[in-house]
């Protein structure tokens, strides 16, 4: 898997770089107009960064019941990545809703919850780096929340009234604006993969250098 | 009696002077821009007032990409650093 990485990384970098022409292909809506292309980068982080608190969340019940030393570095990586992918949802989402709807921000469902998830994944980085001994089990704890909010964000715009478009627009999206879709969510995705292995192989390594030099005090 | 005609005229004129003078700056019906009925067409507000698209899209795609190269050089660089001390460990315990 980790020789898939740099290809991954190759790859993705260049379907985004190549993103910005077969996005301009792409009809215009024709309320919104231009400024609807930032769907074609918003919703493919906003999957992700689903995706991630899930992987997250899977990772720390591995490691809090299923006792798995390893699961915790996919956790952390999980976490990171969350941040990461949830910070570009939520900074691409207000710069859309500024022209669509007048206002950079709603407390609508939707967009609290992404909030509250995102100040889950900060709080749970922030606990594994200054909690001190036991903060990797708060951690995992806190993950098991962040997992939980996932059901709750994705059917939020189908429950209650929002100005947020519900999750079947996508379904129904005309070939030539699902084709441009699809192909982001390709190079987010594979990005994503990437960067996950990347950053679990980080957290592993640490844990052989903190074994190593806990090996070196004892000798 | 007089000093109570005198008062209530001073409170009139204390009360309504603020307003007089607003009245008076109104400009006459004819001048004023006729009442709005319906919602102006995007293309119609005035240039000061419109946000430009193209200025949002822009944000939007350089965050995203600033953002993504940020982490993955984040990443490579703890990556190698993490990497170089095992290897100086290693190295050491053997």
């Amino acid at each position: 898997m980790s020789k898939l990485n740099p290809l991954f990384i190759g790859l993705s970098g260049v379907m985004l770089g190549v993103a910005p022409w077969v996005i301009n292909a792409a009809p215009y809506e024709s309320t919104m107009g231009l400024v609807q292309k930032v769907f074609y980068f918003h919703f493919p982080a906003a999957i992700l960064f689903l995706v991630a608190a899930l992987i997250c969340g899977v990772a720390s019940a591995l490691f809090l019941f299923g006792k798995k030393p390893r699961a915790d570095g996919w956790a952390i990586a999980a976490a990171e990545l969350g941040l990461v992918f949830g910070s570009l949802t939520l900074v691409t989402g207000p710069l859309w809703a500024r022209k669509a709807w007048g206002v950079w921000w709603v407390w609508d469902p939707r967009l609290t919850s992404s909030l509250l998830l995102w100040m889950i994944f900060s709080a749970c980085l922030l606990l594994r780096r200054y909690g001190g001994p036991g903060a990797d089990k708060l951690g995992a704890g806190m993950a098991l929340f962040g997992m939980a909010n996932v059901p709750f964000i994705y059917v939020s715009v189908n429950v209650w009234r929002t100005l947020h478009p519900q999750t079947s627009v996508v379904p129904t999206l005309p070939t030539d604006m699902g084709i441009p879709l699809w192909f982001c969510f390709a190079a987010f995705t594979m990005l994503f993969v990437a960067l996950l292995n990347l950053r679990a192989r980080l957290e592993h390594q640490r844990a052989r250098v903190e074994a190593l030099y806990l090996a070196e005090d004892e000798a | 009696m007089r000093f109570y005609r005198a008062l209530f005229v001073a409170t009139t004129l204390a009360v309504t002077a603020p307003i007089m003078p607003a009245n008076a700056m109104q400009p006459p019906a004819a001048m004023q821009p006729p009442a709005q009925s319906e919602f102006l067409p995007v293309e119609d507000i005035p240039p000061g007032e419109q946000i430009p698209a193209f200025t949002m899209l822009g944000a939007a795609y350089g965050f995203v990409w600033v953002a993504l190269l940020g982490y993955v050089w984040s990443i490579a660089r703890r990556l190698q650093k993490v990497e170089s001390e095992l290897a100086d460990l290693e190295s050491r315990s053997k």
